[in-house]
């Protein structure tokens, strides 16, 4: 039987990258500089960004879908690889860990959030999810003589058991109505079959809703977010706030708009309360945090709550401001968690509120950049974040949710207590004791892009807004 | 035309160096970054007016800041003939000013911080006027109100100044509320902001009626009268007139800049901007031109027994807008315009005059000058210049605008084109008997101070006199670009307008046309003439008449009581009730109790909901499971 060749170019960045991340594993065998294999990650997903400009396509019967969507969040992957690695390079020395695995696990995740991205298939997402989890249960524990880092490593990994649990149920049901685990042909078949109220269908919506719940974190599946983010190494929370939520909505995006594109109204009753509860308690409980890396935790529980009113939306104006979301979204909470970074030196954890007393004072430089990324989290113009709340809630406006939109604005205005705190303790209150900080040319560089693109994307939103439109043009 | 936009960024550069640098580094040089900048947007503003002359048009959205559905936040310029003659006013008298300020404000310790503010309100104006859209021209608006506030408050160290800067502000918020509102209603009714759809759409709904308050109100004169809201405040219109005498408290060359050429006429430039849709609303015209009568009549009575140099400046501009919304009103939006245009040179000349003479002798009250011809020969002759161009005395710049004015309110359609060209006439008197009153008790007779004042009266400094000359000349002659045609002329102002606010029809013979400008002309040499019967040869006259009609000088010496009416119906009602209720109840019980219950009971909700995260991971996992249950349960249930 002759087999024939599939075309592999559409998943060349994939094979690329595990090529790459493979080989820098073992490269670190030799190497003895870790800053080095730091170096070769950048210059890896560097190669990949460069091959995702030609993988146009679908390949392996449709299973693997390259188009501008799954190119954008890819995007977003590398761009999240790429700050996480620059604020690391200091930070893991100060914490002990200056291991070259960290790199390559790095990669791996990235590499299943980029298969996650292009699954045009029920199996294919498994198989993307479970490479990015398991190496972001190992990141998260990756500071092994810390108690704190292994119950987030351990917290995270049964937890994610859970979920994933919930998803392949979810698939398995689907397989017995339907028949397919492609996400087109389960779209064709509720559309033949005129499935819409199936219950059997219900429930499967109702299960990936929660797997992908879980992902993005979130509520009421966000229990591991505050435990894990708190006790891993922080430039870690700062990847797994971006890349796996990313990922998730990148599914979640994809399998509803896709395979479920015809039962909207279903669904979207399904996400409304999860992304009010997610809203809620995210911005509420952020209120009474002393431990800012907690605080960052329900802060983006809480934007993946507005996100999700891009998704319920169910419109390509929703996806694409979901996109320009998540970009803007990269940016601005790496570079929060870069400062918070900074702060860590020899002997400080420097991660309490409390330590950003008179921060401007002692360090004006440092507190002027949290400024930044504390009024675009919270959304004022003319920051980055403010655009990106804007667009989201005017898809949803758009698309008759005018009420929702209240209830975001509501919370939003109640966020900017807990984000402006730490605003009012940079520039209003003495400084305690002389904080050092702790930098490096890497974390100087990773500020500077972040704050740059702040700044840049909130006064000339355009170019981020078309570029986000065109992705989901295709879809 | 490309280098355009030059012309409102050269200013806007000024200002963020002064303000950066100024204290520290510039000092007192920094009138050289302001000049220079505001001289370049001349020289481009000039090359622009050439091209526009040429048929040159601009039409083009710079930066879209935010873009959803018709909602757009965008910078675009318009450059057409209207915005070409506001270019020129503006940066012809921004420039010669800024050079004036250099000798009046000599030593000050803002320097710096006064030509940084006067580089913002420029860079303002110019926004306004280039704007091609509603809420770029809502945003200079705002900008030029903002930098007025900071400007007649520039001494906030003085009560009084402080005071009229909060004053024009506050009073402007009313106007400004309508206008914004206007805004609104623009948007709701049309899609979008931008000029050209919402002016090339107004046809449409010439006839559209819209409920407002309960009532069904003609959608465009309720577009117009809200729009003109804006105007009032503004322009310092009845009722809403009170603000700018006493904005006199500021600077000298800010009274010139702001409060004379530019942001007042700003009302003006909205309504003829604005011109499709207030001709289509007969009422909201009719309403333009009765307010503009009314203030020009009632500002020209209070002018003649003033006796502070500034206020009665203050009081004659009044009394000039008012002439030309009557202008508007009537349709002949272009006329309005050229008075805009020659009232700028010959007011702002008259205000830096008067600088000149305070300067001299260190006080505002008229009846402390007197022969001070001597002593300052170049201010007297260019106040003189000023005052006749003022006074509409036939071949100067005021003259010919407002001739049109007068001879198109007479033959206009309107239905009170008849009343207010009456009115018009007898203002046409009061001008010149005020302006001259003033010169002949300013700069005739004796010096009526001491003996060491007298000795200190000098001429100003060439910096200050040479901007006087070259502004005189634009008093001077402004006006003969729009020499009508029954003087030979060809009427190239309004020609040139003619594209953006078409050309009333005026309904009149020749004949008729040579009695209504004969007529104004004698009444206005009347005015002059009884100026000097009563200030030069015969000084105890005014005296007798004053306790003859002692009822009606007590009126009009207190302005008419308004401000102390306001003070007693909007002012002291305010303050009680903000002492008594708002203060009392609403912000203790009400406001407090909301502000500070909220946050509490949020942060106790937010205390309880932080325990549910136990930290065990069997909690977690039932807190799931139990949130897929509710959400089955939910879709079950629905």
């Amino acid at each position: 039987m002759p087999i024939a060749m599939p075309d592999l170019r559409p998943v060349m960045p994939e094979i690329i990258m595990t090529v790459l991340a493979l080989s820098i594993l073992m490269a670190d065998l030799l190497i003895k500089r870790k800053e080095t294999v730091a170096f070769l990650s950048i210059i890896s997903v560097g190669v990949v960004a460069y091959a995702l400009a030609g993988s146009m396509g679908t390949t392996f019967n449709g299973m693997f879908v390259s188009d501008g969507y799954s190119m954008f969040f890819k995007l977003i992957f590398i761009l999240n690889v790429i700050l996480t690695v620059l604020i690391s390079v200091k930070y893991i020395v100060i914490e002990r860990v200056n291991f070259g695995e960290y790199y390559s696990l790095i990669l791996f995740s990235t590499l299943g959030m980029m298969i996650m991205a292009s699954a045009g298939d029920l199996i294919v997402l498994y198989l993307g999810l479970e490479l990015m989890a398991l190496s972001t249960y190992i990141l998260a524990g990756f500071i092994r003589y810390d108690i704190k880092s292994n119950e987030a490593a351990m917290k995270y990994f049964l937890l994610g058991a859970f979920a994933s649990a919930f998803l392949l149920y979810g698939t398995s049901m689907i397989y017995g109505l339907t028949g397919t685990t492609d996400l087109k042909a389960i779209s064709a078949y509720i559309v033949k079959n005129g499935l819409a109220s199936n219950p059997i269908l219900m429930l499967s919506m109702i299960l990936f809703a929660v797997a992908f719940s879980f992902k993005i974190a979130a509520v009421p599946f966000h229990m591991w977010a505050p435990d894990a983010y708190e006790g891993a190494p922080t430039s870690i929370t700062a990847f797994m706030s971006v890349g796996p939520k990313a990922a998730g909505f990148a599914v979640l995006g994809r399998v509803f708009m896709i395979a479920f594109g015809t039962v909207k109204i279903e669904w979207a009753g399904i996400l409304i309360p999860i992304a009010i509860l997610t809203m809620g308690v995210g911005n509420i409980v952020a209120l009474s945090q002393t431990n800012i890396k907690r605080m960052l935790a329900y802060s983006s529980i809480a934007h993946a709550g507005y996100m999700l009113l891009g998704i319920i939306a169910g419109t390509g104006e929703g996806m694409s401001s979901v996109l320009n979301y998540m970009l803007i979204y990269a940016f601005m909470n790496i570079g929060a968690f870069a400062v918070v970074i900074m702060l860590r030196s020899e002997g400080f954890k420097g991660d309490s509120i409390s330590d950003y007393e008179g921060l401007a004072k002692t360090h004006p430089m440092a507190a002027a950049l949290m400024l930044v990324f504390m009024f675009s989290l919270t959304g004022i113009p003319p920051t980055a974040g403010f655009m990106g709340k804007f667009y989201v809630f005017m898809s949803a406006i758009h698309a008759g949710y005018t009420w929702l939109v209240i209830i975001a604005v509501i919370f939003s205005a109640i966020s900017a207590y807990f984000y402006l705190r730490i605003v009012m303790y940079m520039y209003m209150k003495e400084p305690k004791e002389a904080v050092q900080l702790t930098t490096s040319p890497a974390i100087g560089l990773a500020l500077a892009i972040t704050v740059t693109a702040v700044l840049f994307i909130g006064i000339l939103p355009s170019i981020f807004v078309n570029f986000a439109r065109a992705a989901v043009a295709g879809f | 035309m490309n280098n355009y936009l030059l012309i409102p960024s050269l200013p806007l550069a000024a200002f963020l160096i002064n303000i950066l640098l100024g204290r520290d580094f510039l000092k007192e040089k920094a009138h050289w970054t302001s000049i220079l900048a505001v001289a370049g947007s001349w020289v481009v503003a000039v090359m622009t007016l050439v091209d526009v002359y040429g048929g040159g048009r601009v039409n083009e959205d710079l930066y879209t800041w935010i873009s959803s559905g018709g909602f757009k936040v965008s910078v675009g310029f318009l450059i057409d003939p209207l915005t070409a003659v506001m270019l020129i006013v503006v940066t012809t008298c921004a420039t010669l000013i800024h050079i004036y300020a250099v000798g009046y404000m000599h030593g000050d310790k803002g320097y710096y911080r006064f030509f940084a503010y006067l580089s913002l309100f420029t860079f303002c104006m110019l926004m306004l006027v280039m704007a091609n859209n509603f809420l770029q021209l809502y945003f200079g608006w705002e900008g030029v109100g903002l930098c007025s506030y900071f400007l007649i408050g520039f001494w906030f160290d003085k009560k009084s100044a402080a005071d009229a800067g909060k004053k024009a502000f506050i009073v402007n918020r009313f106007g400004d509320f309508g206008f914004g509102l206007g805004v609104i209603m623009i948007f709701l009714t049309f899609g979008t902001l931008d000029y050209t759809p919402v002016f090339g759409q107004v046809g449409g709904f010439a006839l559209n009626t819209v409920n407002f308050l309960g009532y069904d109100v003609h959608l465009m004169t309720l577009i117009a009268l809200l729009l003109f809201c804006g105007s009032i405040g503004k322009s310092a219109q009845m009722p809403l007139h009170v603000w700018l005498p006493d904005a006199m408290e500021g600077p000298t060359p800010v009274s010139a800049l702001i409060h004379a050429a530019t942001m007042v006429t700003a009302g003006v430039f909205l309504v003829a901007r604005c011109n499709p849709i207030f001709s289509l609303s007969e009422t909201a015209l009719i309403v333009v031109a009765l307010i503009g009568a009314i203030t020009s009549l009632f500002a020209a009575t209070i002018a003649i027994v003033q006796n502070d140099i500034k206020r009665i400046i203050a009081y004659s501009t009044l009394s000039h807008l008012g002439l030309m919304f009557l202008a508007c009103g009537v349709g002949a939006y272009a006329a309005g315009i050229f008075h805009l245009y020659t009232h700028a040179f010959f007011k702002a000349l008259l205000f830096l005059a008067a600088g000149s003479v305070i300067h001299a002798v260190h006080t505002n009250d008229i009846q402390k000058m007197g022969g001070l011809r001597k002593y300052m020969p170049v201010t007297y002759a260019v106040f003189f210049l000023a005052a006749l161009s003022a006074g509409g005395v036939p071949g100067f710049a005021g003259f010919f605008s407002k001739d049109e004015i007068i001879w198109l309110a007479y033959a206009s359609h309107s239905p009170v084109g008849k009343f207010v060209w009456i009115i018009g006439t007898i203002v046409a008197f009061f001008t010149p008997f005020y302006s001259f009153r003033l010169i002949f008790l300013t700069f005739h007779g004796k010096f009526r101070g001491t003996h060491e004042e007298e000795h200190h009266l000098h001429e100003s400094p060439k910096v200050m006199t040479i901007p006087l000359m070259l502004l005189a000349i634009g008093a001077v002659a402004a006006g003969w670009v729009g020499i009508p045609h029954l003087l030979g002329g060809g009427a190239n102002f309004a020609e040139f307008l003619k594209p953006v606010v078409g050309h009333p029809e005026a309904h009149g013979t020749h004949a008729e046309e040579w009695a209504v400008m004969g007529i104004s002309v004698l009444i206005g040499f009347a005015g002059i003439g009884l100026a000097a019967l009563f200030y030069l040869y015969r000084p105890e006259l005014p005296v007798r008449v004053g306790q003859m009609f002692s009822g009606i000088y007590k009126v009009l010496y207190n302005k008419y009581y308004v401000d102390e009416l306001y003070s007693f119906i909007i002012v002291r009602p305010t303050i009680w009730i903000a002492k008594n209720i708002l203060i009392g109840i609403t912000d203790a019980r009400i406001i407090e109790a909301i502000v500070n219950g909220v946050p509490n009971a949020i942060g106790v909700f937010s205390q309880g909901l932080r325990r549910i995260q136990t930290g065990f991971l069997q909690h977690y996992a039932t807190i799931m499971a139990a949130g897929v249950l509710i959400i089955v349960a939910l879709m079950l249930l629905r």
